[in-house]
């Protein structure tokens, strides 16, 4: 049924559709929307069975979901930026256990300075926790993916987090299709967990492992992440057979054929940069656009079959390893390795600095030109950069930077973008 | 794609205004994405909302930089606020006020556009009269839905009614309504001056 | 055939097993369906209260609940010792996920259970002193003021023995552990405010609270049981001493442990809705330094010249127990 809902709203319903037992919840924007909207729908009776959990923080909303999980719940939970790195001991443990639990993250910065805006550093963060990563470009396909993750999760005993663009996607109103309870589930099958506690049938779960064990678990979870490569393509394909409409998967190019130039990215911003891509063509420029939908397990392969025949390529991130640059970019060369591409990384919208597309043309013309410096921060105003370490450079005590740099920069209530 | 700013203070309604605007759009068969301008901003604070309506799909993500209007909930804000910043020529102004442009001090700048296509009207004292409440955003829209022939009075009853419910939608379809028929009068006078 | 009942003279807490005394009396562990939940061949330290404590708490629970049981485990010794991979001494399902939420992952079993029509299952958390008072501290407190229907219980030995014996937010002043040198002019832990988490457990108002000692396995057993007759959040606070974190000889365990409950060092009660409901009598006073005395940890106290004012500001603390919870018979 089409619908002109929040993004959140959206992802509410979507999680609902999906028959969750368990829900925890912690506030932390922007998620909260999606907990808010589902405690309401477990209030009136709408979802049920289930058991909406308020807990005293992220740490304690991701230990309430190893424990329904591990008791055979199907479990839900979200969060975002700090929020995620509160919980982050007991992110890597869901995933050691192997326990099924899906959570959306709404991407969001990470402090200090503290900032409540959209990038990806949260997300990013945990890229190595052993969670299945899925990005969401639109509404519509955060909605879509958190069906296909409760699915895949739930195959491979394995969590899923699906990311979500903060306020950009989560607070965006737009048309969203949500599909009928019988479609659901007839793609999503009740959960059946490899390992419960239950008294009929007692196992012990997070044992102590040493050193004579320890590599092949590790292995374990690595072999299975990278089955996950074969099945998400294959999730993707048996959703638009139930539900006609392309989602997920682990990679979609836009406009790829002939380009000498791909411009590689993440989530929401794709839209604003294929519609630059489209006035790219319209002026006869061999551009084209590589979203990155799993992010983890990471598609090396699917990412250079992309590629190869490019030029250039172009990774645009919101995110940023401090010390050496892009996080996706490394990932991206990483896929490349042996071909002669020239490859550039575009650190941008950290902390909600909007993405327009008038600096994505300035940016990717300058990549064209192979003009652009190898790691490039869009729109960076260098003034302000330099004037901080003017100040640092004439007195000791500086002050605190972020205030420092907030008086240089004045009001800016009066700013619009 | 036609792309409307909203701008007002917290505690009006802002986000929600761009947010039954893009309901309303929807009900017509447009696609349409409202998005507030995503701030921590507490009650007062200068607020702004985002609303695109389109035939297909609509990708873009930025914020709106080239509005084709504008709608502005609370006045005080014209000299606080480049309230009017990337505004197309000949766009659409909706000012919240029961003083002329001229009074407001922004004659100057929209000498020779469009005279139908700026607008004021005193929403506050319409949502007092209807409301009790000095909530402009519903009303707006209903003087927005005279200026522009982007949305129907109709569609934004049916949001409102999407948004609301009981009194409350019943209060803000009328004084929606009441909005819709003192810009329609505004701009016929303008025709007629014109 | 004539029956003649034997008088036996060692009942009561003294005793453990009590085969020879009427089956209503016996323990848990007298019983030929003991369900040994924490099985023979763990390997705990020689005398560990832990292990003990644990092996009565959860036996007792099995029993209360016809084996319908599953317990979240915290990081400690008592994680440790009972799952070195790939052996288990659990015969009950078990978790263990991390150091400080053991008593969040038991409310979210407890609510699968709930969701899953289960309630006939019980759940357990357990931990030693670090990952309730410390570390599980914020979960344990979540899943208090939740009341979600969950046993606690806290082994407390008094300090981090699992990491090599440093002090934990329950290590007693003056006590020396790796991080609370017996060394300056205040040698050992300090004299802080304390933190008696029971009475926190108290301030939340839920159904059931106790604290017990290893000395008195009887009761513990009794008010383990006793817990199980509840639902919503309960709470039994054990106290389990360390031969080797408190420097005593591994046949002192039962012996240190009846005297900090003798001294008055470790009150034990029972409360119920936030209200005390009964208190275990000091049968005989004792005075503290008969308790300090035997553990190295304390040794620093009784050196050429005994630190007599650090032993009175112990007495201090185990006088003002004796009197807040009425540990005294008048006529004692």
């Amino acid at each position: 049924m089409l619908k002109q809902i929040e993004g959140s709203h959206g992802v509410a319903e979507a999680v609902a559709l999906a028959r969750p037992e368990v829900i925890c919840a912690y506030p932390i924007s922007p998620q909260t929307h999606i907990v808010e909207a589902l405690g309401e729908m477990v209030k009136t009776g709408a979802l049920s069975p289930c058991e909406f959990i308020n807990v005293e923080s992220e740490f304690a909303a991701m230990s309430v979901a190893i424990g329904a999980s591990a008791a055979g719940a199907r479990t839900y939970t979200a969060t975002a930026s700090q929020g995620l790195l509160f919980m982050v001991e007991a992110v890597y443990n869901a995933a050691g256990l192997g326990l099924p639990i899906v959570m959306t993250v709404a991407n969001r910065a990470i402090g200090a300075p503290i900032n409540i805006w959209n990038d990806h550093t949260d997300a990013m963060s945990q890229r190595d926790c052993g969670w299945i990563q899925l990005f969401a470009e639109t509404n519509q396909e955060a909605l879509d993916l958190h069906i296909q993750a409760f699915r895949l999760a739930e195959e491979l005993s394995l969590p899923v987090m699906v990311c979500m663009d903060g306020f950009i996607l989560t607070h965006a109103y737009e048309r969203m299709d949500v599909p009928e309870q019988a479609l659901v589930d007839a793609y999503l099958p009740p959960y059946e967990p490899r390992q419960v506690l239950d008294p009929r049938e007692p196992v012990s779960i997070g044992a102590m492992v040493g050193p004579e064990a320890f590599t092949e678990v590790r292995y374990l979870a690595h072999a299975k992440q990278m089955s996950a490569i074969e099945r998400i393509p294959q999730l993707a394909q048996e959703f638009r057979a139930v539900f006609g409409r392309d989602s997920g998967g682990l990679v979609r190019g836009y406009r790829l054929e002939d380009a000498e130039t791909v411009v590689v990215a993440l989530g929401s911003v794709l839209g604003t940069i294929k519609d630059t891509v489209d006035e790219l063509r319209d002026r006869g420029v061999k551009i084209g656009v590589l979203g990155i939908t799993s992010f983890r397990p990471f598609p090396l392969a699917a990412v250079r079959a992309a590629l190869a025949g490019a030029k250039r390529f172009v990774v645009l991130e919101k995110s940023l390893a401090v010390g050496i640059g892009g996080i996706v970019a490394t990932n991206v060369r990483l896929a490349l390795d042996g071909l002669a591409l020239k490859g550039y990384t575009i650190v941008a919208g950290l902390g909600g600095r909007a993405i327009t597309r008038a600096s994505l043309h300035r940016v990717f013309g300058e990549a064209i030109a192979d003009r652009l410096e190898a790691v490039h921060f869009l729109d960076l105003q260098r003034e302000r950069v330099a004037r901080v370490l003017e100040r640092e450079e004439a007195v000791r005590r500086s002050g605190p930077i972020a205030e420092g740099i907030l008086k240089d920069l004045g009001t800016v209530a009066s700013r619009i973008g | 794609m036609f792309q409307i700013r909203i701008h007002g203070r917290g505690g009006q309604g802002v986000v929600t205004a761009a947010e039954m605007l893009s309901i309303a759009a929807f009900l017509q068969g447009k696609h349409a994405q409202a998005v507030p301008s995503f701030g921590s901003e507490r009650t007062g604070a200068p607020v702004v909302a985002y609303c695109r309506i389109a035939d297909q799909t609509i990708r873009l993500r930025e914020p709106i930089m080239e509005p084709d209007a504008i709608i502005i909930q609370d006045p005080t804000l014209l000299h606080q606020v480049e309230v009017f910043g990337g505004l197309k020529q000949d766009g659409y102004i909706l000012i919240n006020t029961n003083r002329s442009f001229e009074e407001l001090g922004v004659g100057d700048f929209v000498r020779g556009w469009h005279a139908e296509r700026l607008c004021t009207v005193p929403a506050t004292e319409i949502a007092m009269k209807h409301l009790g409440r000095p909530l402009p955003n519903a009303v707006l829209l209903g003087g927005f839905a005279a200026i522009s022939s982007v949305i129907e009075l109709a569609s934004v009853h049916a949001a409102i009614s999407e948004k609301f419910s009981g009194k409350v939608a019943e209060a803000n379809i009328a004084a929606a309504s009441a909005a819709f028929e003192y810009v329609l009068r505004e701009m016929k006078e303008a025709a007629d001056h014109a | 055939m004539a029956f003649q009942p034997v008088k036996f003279y060692q009942t009561g807490t003294f005793t453990v097993g009590n085969r020879l005394l009427d089956e209503q009396q016996r323990s848990v562990q007298a019983q030929e369906e003991r369900s040994n939940s924490l099985n023979s061949g763990h390997r705990a330290c020689q005398g560990c209260g832990e292990a003990l404590g644990a092996r009565y708490a959860i036996d007792a629970a099995m029993h209360a609940t016809g084996n319908q049981l599953i317990a979240a485990n915290a990081t400690g010794c008592l994680e440790v010792f009972s799952t070195p991979y790939p052996e288990s001494s659990w015969q009950i399902p078990w978790i263990h996920s991390l150091f400080g939420n053991a008593a969040a992952v038991a409310s979210g079993i407890a609510a699968a259970l709930r969701v899953k029509g289960r309630g006939e299952v019980r759940v357990i958390a357990q931990g030693g002193d670090g990952g309730t008072t410390d570390i599980g501290f914020g979960c344990l407190s979540g899943m208090f003021e939740r009341n979600d229907d969950v046993l606690y219980i806290c082994y407390d030995n008094e300090a981090y023995m699992n990491t090599g014996v440093q002090r934990s937010s329950a290590t007693p002043p003056a006590a020396r552990t790796a991080t609370t040198m017996a060394v300056g002019a205040q040698p050992g832990n300090v004299f802080g405010q304390g933190k008696n988490v029971p009475a926190i457990a108290m301030a939340h108002d839920i159904p059931y609270v106790a604290t017990a000692t290893v000395a008195e396995l009887h009761d513990l057993e009794y008010k383990v049981k006793k817990a199980m007759g509840f639902h919503g959040a309960r709470y039994i606070h054990v106290f389990v001493p360390c031969p080797l974190g408190w420097g005593a000889a591994s046949q002192d365990t039962i012996k240190l442990a009846r005297l900090a409950k003798e001294t008055g060092l470790f009150p034990v009660f029972e409360a119920e809705h936030g209200e005390v409901t009964s208190v275990s009598k000091i049968r005989r006073p004792i005075p503290v330094e008969e308790y300090l005395r035997p553990q190295k940890r304390f040794a620093h106290l009784f050196g050429q010249e005994p630190a007599a004012e650090v032993i009175a500001r112990l007495q201090t603390i185990a006088d003002r127990n004796i009197k807040k919870f009425g540990l005294l018979d008048a006529a004692a």
